[in-house]
C-alpha cells in the first residue's frame, strides 16, 4: 500500500486538456422572466428527454444591445426549476456577470457587447494582424459556439495561437484553426495552414496558407522566404512568382484588391 | 540503461547498412555489449556486411513468431565478442514483422545489452516504420545530394511525430546527422552539396563526415565491417562518430581537401 501512494506523490494524477463542448444557447431577447419561464416549458414539452438536467448558456447580448436589463438571479431559478443547468452567462452587463457568479456559473468572455474586449476587435480591423499578433490570452473555457457576432468584418481574429518550436519536416501538415507561430524552420514538401496569420521565425522553404476560411486579412511573416507556395484566403503565388528582391528575405505578405504583396520588414 | 538507436534515411543506397554495421563493431570494441538488427526483412543484407551469412539458422521473423528463442537467432561476431546480429529473414516480407512482436524482442535484447542498433530498410514503409518506432536515438545517414536530403528530412518528420516516443508524449528521439560518401573535390567543383548547405536544410547536430572511400566496398565485399580497417579514412571516421556519439569530443574531419604534405608546404594549384 506504501509503494502505491509513494508512486502516485510522484506520477501526475491528472492532466489538463482543452476540448470544445456542442452547448445549446439561450438567446433571451425579452426580459419578462414569467413568460420566458412559460415558453421555455413548452420547447422543453417537444423533447423532454434531450432538455432533461441539459446544460445552457444563455446569452444576453441582444438584450443588452437595446438596454433591456434583466434579473439574471430570477431567470437563473426559472431556469432551473425547469430543469435546465446553466453553466454559462455571455454577453451580460458587469453587474449581471457578477449575479451570474455569485450563482456559481461562469462568465464566458470575448462576446461583452459594450465592453473593452469587443471594442479592441473593432479597432483591429483596419489592421488585424496587429490584434492578432499580439499575444491573446488564451481561453480556458471552451465556447460552446461560434459567436454570432454582429461585427462588419467578416471574419473576428480567433483568440487560439498555435506555437510549433520544432522544425516542421518535409510531408508534416500543421493546421491552426487561429494564428499558427512557428520558430523554427519549415522544410521544402512541409504544408502550414492557418484560419488567422501565419509567422516562421526561420527559413519558409514549404507551403505556408493563411487565411483558409477566406479571411482575407490574414498575413504571412516569414524570416526568410524561399516559399514553394504562399497563399492568402486562397489567392497564392508559387515558388516560380516569387522574384529575387523578396527571396531569402524577411518578408510579410498581405492580400491587396485580390493580389498578393509581398513587402521586405 | 539500453539505448535503442535507429539507423536509418528514407532514400536507399545511402549507406545505412554499411554504417549499422560500422557503429555497432565500434561500439562492441569499446565494450559495449551491443546487437544489431537487421530490419530489411526480404533483402537481408546486414548478414553479408558483418560477414555472418554462412551462419545464419534462425532469423528475425522466426523469433517474431515465436519458432525460434532469440539466444537461438542472435549470432555472435567472429572478431568481437560483445557484439550480436539479428538476421533478416530473406524469404519472407515486411509484413511479416509486427509492432508487437518487434516491441517484445526489443525489450528482451534490453535486459542484456547496452546499445541496439537497427538497420532500417530503405523507405517510409512498415519496416523502415517499426525500425524506427521503438529508437531512443536516430542516426540519420544522408548523401550530399538533394533528394537524398529531402528524403531524410521526411524521415525526420515522421521520427518526430509517428515513434512510440512521440506518441506518448515522451522526450523526443534524438536525431543525429551522418553525412556519408562526402567528396570535398566535388564540393569545390560545386557537383555536390557542402556540408553547410545539408545542415543549413537539416538543421540537424552533425555526428560525422564519412568521404567517398574506396574502402567501403572493399570492407562490404570481404563482410568485414569498414570501422575494423584503421587505416582507411572511412573507417577513421566511424570510428570518430562512435567516439562523439559517446561523448568524446574530437575535431571534424574529412570535410575539407585533404593535403598532403607536400601540399601543405608548398601550397596547391
Amino acid at each position: 500500500m506504501s509503494t502505491d501512494s509513494q508512486q502516485n506523490a510522484h506520477s501526475p494524477v491528472l492532466e489538463f486538456k482543452s476540448s470544445t463542448f456542442s452547448v445549446p444557447v439561450l438567446v433571451l431577447v425579452g426580459n419578462d422572466v414569467i413568460t420566458i419561464g412559460q415558453q421555455l416549458q413548452e420547447k422543453i414539452q417537444q423533447a423532454p428527454e434531450f432538455f432533461k438536467n441539459s446544460p445552457l448558456v444563455f446569452d444576453l447580448q441582444e438584450l443588452n444591445k437595446h438596454d433591456i436589463d434583466i434579473d439574471v438571479t430570477e431567470l437563473t431559478h426559472t431556469i432551473r426549476k425547469l430543469g435546465l443547468l446553466p453553466i454559462g452567462i455571455r454577453g451580460g452587463a458587469a453587474q449581471q456577470n457578477q449575479q451570474a457568479l455569485d450563482l456559481g456559473i461562469p462568465v464566458h468572455s470575448g462576446h461583452i457587447a459594450r465592453d473593452g474586449v469587443y471594442a479592441a476587435n473593432q479597432s483591429g480591423t483596419g489592421a488585424a494582424s496587429t490584434t492578432a499578433s499580439s499575444p491573446t490570452p488564451k481561453q480556458q473555457i471552451p465556447e460552446p459556439e461560434p459567436e454570432p457576432e454582429s461585427t462588419p468584418e467578416p471574419q473576428a481574429v480567433a483568440a487560439i495561437t498555435t506555437m510549433i518550436t520544432q522544425p516542421v519536416r518535409s510531408g508534416q501538415r500543421i493546421y491552426a484553426q487561429g494564428d499558427l507561430v512557428i520558430l523554427a524552420q519549415v522544410s521544402a514538401g512541409a504544408e502550414i495552414l492557418a484560419e488567422g496569420n501565419i509567422h516562421v521565425y526561420g527559413s519558409l522553404r514549404g507551403r505556408a496558407l493563411a487565411g483558409v476560411q477566406g479571411n482575407t486579412e490574414a498575413r504571412i511573416f516569414c524570416s526568410d522566404l524561399q516559399a514553394e507556395l504562399i497563399s492568402i484566403a486562397g489567392n497564392y503565388k508559387i515558388s516560380e512568382d516569387l522574384k529575387s528582391p523578396a527571396l531569402n528575405q524577411p518578408v510579410q505578405i498581405y492580400l491587396q484588391n485580390h493580389t498578393l504583396v509581398i513587402k521586405d520588414i | 540503461m539500453a539505448r535503442i538507436i535507429v539507423v536509418t534515411s528514407g532514400k536507399g543506397g545511402v549507406g545505412k547498412t554499411t554504417t549499422s554495421a560500422a557503429i555497432a563493431m565500434g561500439l562492441a570494441k569499446r565494450g559495449h555489449k551491443t546487437a544489431v538488427i537487421d530490419f530489411d526483412v526480404g533483402l537481408r543484407n546486414l548478414d553479408l556486411i558483418m560477414g555472418c551469412e554462412r551462419r545464419v539458422v534462425y532469423d528475425f521473423v522466426n523469433v517474431i513468431n515465436g519458432e525460434a528463442t532469440l539466444n537461438q537467432a542472435l549470432i555472435r561476431d567472429k572478431n568481437c565478442n560483445q557484439l550480436y546480429i539479428l538476421p533478416a529473414s530473406q524469404t519472407r516480407d515486411k509484413d511479416a514483422l509486427s509492432q508487437e512482436g518487434v516491441g517484445k524482442i526489443l525489450d528482451e535484447l534490453k535486459k542484456d545489452f547496452k546499445y541496439i542498433v537497427c538497420d532500417s530498410p530503405a523507405g517510409i514503409e512498415k519496416g523502415a516504420h517499426l525500425a524506427m518506432y521503438f529508437a531512443d536515438d536516430a542516426f540519420i545517414v544522408t548523401n550530399p545530394e538533394v533528394s537524398s536530403v529531402r528524403d531524410s528530412d521526411r524521415m525526420l518528420g515522421i521520427l518526430s511525430s509517428k515513434s512510440r516516443r512521440a506518441e506518448q508524449n515522451e522526450e523526443p528521439i534524438k536525431e543525429y546527422l551522418l553525412l556519408s560518401r562526402y567528396s570535398p573535390d566535388r564540393v569545390k567543383l560545386g557537383e555536390m552539396l557542402s556540408v553547410d548547405d545539408v545542415q543549413e536544410i537539416l538543421s540537424l547536430h552533425l555526428l560525422g563526415v564519412i568521404p567517398e572511400s574506396k574502402s567501403v566496398l572493399n570492407a562490404s565485399n570481404s563482410g568485414m565491417p569498414v570501422i575494423l580497417d584503421e587505416k582507411s579514412d572511412a573507417g577513421q571516421a566511424y570510428a570518430d562518430i562512435v567516439a562523439r556519439y559517446l561523448g568524446e569530443d574530437r575535431p571534424h574531419r574529412f570535410i575539407d581537401d585533404k593535403k598532403g604534405l607536400f601540399g601543405k608546404l608548398f601550397g596547391r594549384k
